[in-house]
């Protein structure tokens, strides 16, 4: 499904580390490699604290792994520097969660889209009309926007105003950080539609962090599930329910609410909460949620094993370690 | 046990809400369901009483058991209020005071319906967190509300909100803030709590999802209106409301539409 001429976008055994009280260290993400594919949209999924964000962040150049490459067309993004570090940031563009938050309050919607354009001295001043109204009408709202400031906007259209300034330099790669979380379900799906009309006409990646399966299904090429800072499981975005291995990504999937479900069956769901990234427990870190845990799980971390070429998965029970013991 | 009759609620000169109509019965879980803005929160604090500045219901009437809780004093209130209903917030953190322990704010609540020493307070404070499967209570009531996860914060939230054992519980998106998983461990706790104690539940949520699976009735609502309302099976199948097909539609569901 995936050919390797059209990857992009590659990281290899990205780790990340942070100092924490009494000496301690807190690994965010641990050990990931995952790739991204021309015009396919990646889906990274795991609950609040597993390190999903701080990965997406390695992306868009505003924090750098502790160990580990990110390759962008073989070059290495989280070795550059200055000038050229700047100019890579024209390929590598970002979405955040809250539109709110992402904006100049005090610009102009003109001036919010036509900022990174100007930055890299794109168009010139005079024209950044004419260049907002385009934007905007690609994102499906009135030119005349354009005047307005983000107060003026509901959340929805600040996300597509978001969208418009993300695709302005038109990047290879746009990361999503939870763009449609802040939205209602109805405006959530026109968002959706959007982006991913977007990408079929612009041949953009994307990664898209959410914490719903049942939304990030609807639209990924690939998912990543992430545990405590691990990828436990990489499979393609089609027919997960029948295709998901890992006990977690179970779990997830068995904690969507489905206007389609039987009712009368109690909504199963894991136990308690993810331990603390600070005290991950030896071997597997799902060990302790997780009804298959073997004796192997609580001293020997899974390897990540293949089970088809798309298809990775960390777990025990299919490792010859689980199947002999 | 709670009739919602006709009622009109301005914030100012123009009406929120308008022609709201609601019956209740008791153990019974009705949703509200509508897009932002469309005057879910604002009905759920009517009933409460606690329509922030300068909110007021101009026509209508809200009858609990009966009786009118439009024009209660201060005292009566203080008396209707936790016990008889009760309120569980989107983010409880955010209800609680960030300067307080956990066990002081709980102590002061319990001791404020109940006159009873500091030392029973406590204890009935942990008994009660540890009733909502929150493990060493203890440890939680020691804790300032932002050293505790929000699932955690929620069912703090619910143990306070349901500690006298209330009629009628109010919840505005109480899932909304947290994880799919975390969700359907609130979801699933708020289910028992009607099984257990014979609870009736208003959950204001944007999640049709969830409204789905918890509830008997729903209720649409839009700008103000009440767009459609019906029990679960007559909502999720047989209305013929182009707003409420177009809600239904716009769910993700496993195994549905991809656009890819």
């Amino acid at each position: 499904m995936f050919d390797e001429k059209d990857m992009i976008l590659e990281a290899k055994h990205v780790t990340r580390r942070f100092p924490a009280s009494g000496g301690r260290e807190l690994t965010a993400c641990n050990d990931i490699s995952l790739k991204f594919y021309k015009g396919k949209t990646l889906g990274l999924v795991g609950e609040s604290g597993c390190g999903k964000s701080t990965f997406m962040n390695f992306l868009v150049s505003l924090d750098k792994p502790t160990e580990g490459e990110i390759f962008f067309h073989g070059k290495d993004i989280t070795k550059m520097k200055g000038e050229e570090l700047r100019q890579n940031r024209q390929n590598i563009q970002m979405v955040f969660q809250d539109p709110n938050g992402s904006f100049n309050p005090k610009m102009r919607i003109r001036d919010i889209i036509c900022e990174p354009l100007l930055n890299f001295g794109r168009i010139k001043k005079s024209e950044k009309d004419a260049v907002a109204r385009k934007y905007l009408e690609m994102v499906e709202l009135p030119g005349d926007f354009a005047d307005r400031f983000p107060h003026n906007m509901s959340g929805g259209q600040r996300q597509r105003v978001a969208i418009a300034r993300a695709i302005a330099l038109e990047p290879e790669l746009i990361v999503m950080d939870e763009a449609t979380s802040a939205l209602d379900v109805s405006v959530q799906k026109t968002i959706i539609e959007l982006i991913v009309d977007l990408q079929k006409k612009k041949n953009i990646s994307i990664g898209f962090i959410c914490h719903d399966l049942g939304l990030i299904q609807s639209f990924a090429h690939q998912i990543a599930v992430m545990y405590l800072g691990n990828i436990i499981e990489v499979l393609p975005g089609e027919n997960i329910a029948e295709t998901a291995k890992h006990p977690y990504t179970h779990a997830l999937l068995g904690a969507v609410f489905d206007i389609e479900m039987d009712f009368s069956k109690k909504i199963e769901s894991i136990e308690g909460e993810a331990p603390s990234p600070l005290d991950v427990p030896e071997g597997c870190p799902f060990q302790d949620r997780c009804d298959k845990c073997m004796e192997i799980c609580r001293h020997k971390r899974p390897e990540t094993v293949s089970l088809s070429p798309d298809h990775l998965v960390a777990c025990h029970l299919f490792t010859n370690g689980g199947a002999n013991e | 046990m709670l009739d919602i009759n006709d009622v009109t609620i301005s914030y100012g000169k123009t009406p929120t809400v308008k022609d709201f109509s609601l019956h209740m019965d008791e153990g019974q879980i009705i949703s509200l369901v509508g897009e932002s803005g469309s005057g879910k929160t604002t009905v759920i604090r009517a009933v409460l009483g606690l329509l922030p500045g300068g909110g007021k219901v101009t026509e209508g009437d809200i009858l609990y058991q009966g009786k009118t809780l439009l024009n209660l004093t201060k005292d009566q209130w203080r008396k209707m209020r936790g016990s008889e209903i009760s309120m569980i917030f989107q983010d409880s953190g955010a209800m609680m005071n960030p300067t307080k322990k956990v066990g002081a704010a709980f102590v002061e609540y319990i001791r404020t319906h109940e006159n009873i020493s500091k030392a029973e307070a406590w204890k009935k404070g942990v008994d009660m967190l540890e009733r909502m499967r929150l493990p060493s209570g203890d440890n939680i009531m020691r804790s300032y509300p932002f050293q505790l996860s929000g699932g955690m914060r929620q069912r703090v939230g619910i143990a306070m909100g349901m500690t006298y054992q209330p009629k009628i519980l109010l919840a505005d998106e109480p899932t909304s803030a947290l994880d799919v998983t975390t969700q359907a461990q609130i979801v699933r706790q708020m289910m028992e709590l009607r099984d257990e104690y014979g609870t009736s539940i208003i959950i204001v949520t944007h999640n049709l999802g969830v409204a789905a699976y918890m509830s008997d009735y729903i209720v649409v609502m839009k700008n103000g209106f009440i767009e459609d309302k019906g029990d679960r099976d007559h909502m999720l199948h047989h209305t013929d409301n182009p707003y409420t097909q177009k809600l239904l539609a716009a769910v993700p569901s496993l195994g549905g539409a991809r656009y890819v």
